[in-house]
């Protein structure tokens, strides 16, 4: 039985979807190109949605605009988080929100204490969120905790931020920087991209102590492999900028046995019907 | 008598004319190589003339236009009233120190504050130096710094009268850092020309520190001549933090040399100035030196800082590292010429010269030129310049964290700077540096 982690302290209750993404168009900044072309996705807590599709879909562009990446610009639909415009906040204010995004790829930042960030970021999201800041000790033995649970070596938080992590290592800080957030929606982007066996297991593992009736996932990825070791409640299809396809668990395994072409040609006998 | 310079000359002119006032009079000599040099190098400053921006290595700097105003030349040793709560804002905490004070380019003996010296350690003003000392300084004044070709060292030594000396015999350990404090004060529009000696006999160790600030709003140019001598064996680490603010214009020519097994190091802080220009030469002549030169600019408003390094590479089996880095904002302009020079017989030298620019804003400018000069066939050197704007994607990264776009932007210049913060080996002066800097950053993004 693995512990789980539940926040501290609730945020405020709603009768609204944690997260509903409505007809949304997205394209580059000064350039003339769509590449979400109408999303609908409601995610709520307590439930873990995964996102597959082939590159290019969109996918990753998705996780981008919901945590507020500026290079890309809304042309239609919006993004409500509790029932609120998401699309007025500033990447920062997400994350005081409670918004996480576990990047594709991670940045590494030479010279930046983890150490040192991580105080600063967890500080600033909980006095947002009406909690106490955390003194030095309460810090570091919150940083032990999180680190053993996700299987984080705690020695690579005296380090630089990302600098001369492997592959895996950056993965699992991820994860790890996601324990010490306490999120209520976590967006994985291609968090199994580039793992072999053993990290793939132990950033699943990390992800699995840390569902809660109070947190939500969003977890996008290429492949089904992950889903075996994450298992979703709800599996969309992404093609071509829109969710072309959403079912079950199940929806993962069809996929991976027929393909995203079978998906593509549906898609087309639907829309020729 | 203060002296004031005629603008209706040209800038030559007026200083020749100067030092034919005063020679002989205010301008004489407190020890024979200082007198004697004086006429040779005012004559030399007349021939070469001001530095232009005709010249290569003041392509990018024009000295003319904070040259060319009219100041007073203090040249009697009369000096403004300057206390000891004056200062204190320019103290490091902690640093436990020899304390010397010079205000306008004169050692201050009521605000210095030597203390309890091992046996043999002098630390004094150049002028007390030459007299009570005039072996040492005859040995070593003038022996480093060449003034053929440097029209700015050349005035300097025409018009040399005091500055800092320190003297740490052979074998010595100096455990307490020397503080160099060097104040502006007064009125008066001020040109200062100190001139600083710093010798480390063999095998001895020390560690100086200055520190340039300002008392006044006056408008200063301060040429400030260093020479730097380490022997066999011995470590001399040299740090020197410009602070004088946006009046003040100056330039420092600093001349390391070092024997056998040295060590000497040089750790640069430009933080305020209008016009700045620092020409540094460290020259290792012996077996197994290591020559280290580290520098750090925080560009703001209009200033302009010009660093030209040169390390001479004049003997084989050496190590040299260099890392200047530069924060730009606002309008402010860098210029980074680091030039080592590989002598044909120097083989086995492992040479490493590294500049990073961060160019914050559209009207900041740096120009950057590694320069390499190698004539030995064995060496393995290096050099590298980069320049460029905080990366976004970090910044996007630490935003998703939770931190404002303004600390995040903070925390990433700070760790820029870190790598030559990390440099410094002194830990009071490290931790003044290093909240010097969190704090300008902090000012500079809010």
């Amino acid at each position: 039985m693995h512990a789980r982690i539940h926040p501290t302290t609730p945020y405020p209750p709603t009768n609204m979807a944690l997260l509903e993404v409505k007809n949304l168009h997205v394209g580059v900044e000064d350039e003339d190109i769509e590449i979400l072309k109408g999303v609908d996705l409601t995610v709520d807590t307590d439930e873990v949605h995964a996102i597959m599709g082939p590159n290019g879909s969109g996918k990753s562009t998705l996780a981008a605009v919901i945590a507020g990446r500026e290079e890309y610009e809304v042309l239609d639909g919006e993004i409500l988080y509790d029932g609120e415009d998401l699309l007025e906040l500033e990447p920062e204010e997400r994350a005081e929100e409670g918004i996480f995004l576990a990047f594709q790829y991670p940045v590494e930042l030479p010279g930046v204490s983890m150490t040192n960030f991580l105080k600063e970021a967890v500080n600033s999201v909980r006095e947002a969120r009406g909690q106490d800041e955390l003194s030095a000790a309460e810090f570091l033995q919150m940083v032990r905790e999180r680190a053993e649970l996700v299987d984080l070596n705690a020695d690579l938080t005296k380090r630089s931020v990302n600098e001369g992590f492997s592959g895996g290592e950056k993965k699992r800080n991820e994860i790890f920087q996601l324990a010490m957030l306490e999120p209520r929606l976590a967006i994985l982007d291609e968090t199994d991209s580039g793992l072999d066996i053993d990290a793939l297991q132990q950033v699943s593992d990390g992800v699995n102590k840390l569902r809660s009736e109070d947190r939500g996932f969003l977890v996008i990825t290429h492949y089904q492999r992950l889903l075996d070791y994450i298992v979703p409640d709800y599996v969309h299809v992404m093609v071509d900028g829109r969710i072309a396809r959403s079912g079950g668990k199940d929806l993962a395994i069809e996929l991976e046995e027929k393909g995203y072409d079978w998906i593509r040609s549906s898609e087309g006998a639907t829309a020729a019907a | 008598m203060p002296t004031t310079l005629d603008t209706d000359v040209r800038p030559e002119d007026r200083f020749v004319s100067a030092f034919k006032v005063n020679h002989g009079q205010t301008l004489n000599g407190t020890s024979a190589s200082i007198a004697q040099q004086r006429e040779h190098a005012i004559e030399r400053f007349a021939q070469l003339g001001l530095p232009t921006k005709e010249q290569e290595a003041y392509k990018y700097t024009n000295l003319a236009t904070v040259i060319d105003r009219p100041y007073t030349l203090p040249l009697s040793p009369e000096m403004p009233a300057v206390t000891e709560e004056d200062i204190a804002p320019f103290e490091i905490d902690d640093l436990n120190a020899h304390r010397l004070v010079l205000v306008n380019g004169r050692v201050h003996e009521g605000l210095s504050d030597i203390g309890d010296l091992p046996s043999g350690v002098i630390i004094s003003s150049l002028d007390r130096a030459g007299q009570e000392h005039p072996d040492v300084v005859e040995e070593h004044y003038g022996a480093y710094v060449d003034f053929e070709d440097d029209a700015m060292a050349a005035l300097n030594t025409a018009f040399v009268q005091d500055g800092a000396f320190v003297y740490v015999p052979s074998g010595t350990l100096l455990e307490k850092p020397v503080f160099v404090l060097h104040v502006h004060a007064g009125e008066e529009d001020l040109l200062i020309q100190p001139r600083h000696l710093f010798v480390v006999e063999d095998g001895a160790v020390a560690q100086i520190i200055e520190k340039q600030h300002s008392l006044t709003d006056a408008r200063t140019f301060t040429n400030t001549v260093t020479e730097m001598y380490a022997g066999r064996d011995a470590n001399l680490q040299h740090s020197i933090t410009q602070h004088q603010g946006d009046h003040a214009s100056q330039v420092m020519t600093t001349a390391g040399y070092h024997r056998d097994n040295s060590t000497l190091t040089s750790n640069l802080f430009s933080l305020s100035g209008e016009v700045v220009r620092n020409n540094q030469t460290l020259t290792p002549d012996g077996e197994h030196c290591e020559s280290n030169l580290y520098g750090l600019v925080l560009g703001k408003g209009d200033m302009h800082v010009d660093n030209h390094t040169l390390v001479d590479h004049v003997h084989a089996d050496c190590a040299s590292n260099e890392l200047y880095k530069h924060i730009l904002n606002d309008r402010s302009t860098a210029v980074f010429n680091g030039k080592v020079f590989v002598h044909r017989d120097s083989q086995r030298i492992d040479a490493y010269q590294q500049n990073d620019s961060m160019v914050l804003t559209n009207e900041a400018n740096i120009y950057t030129k590694p320069e390499l000069e190698i004539y030995a066939d064995d060496v393995l050197c290096s050099h590298g310049a980069t320049s460029g704007q905080i990366d976004r994607e970090g910044l996007f990264y630490l935003r998703t964290r939770g931190l404002t776009e303004n600390r995040a932007r903070i925390l990433m210049l700070q760790a820029f700077a870190q790598e030559v913060l990390d440099e410094i080996r002194n830990d009071a002066v490290k931790a003044h540096i290093t909240g010097v800097v969190r704090d300008r950053l902090a000012r500079s993004f809010t």
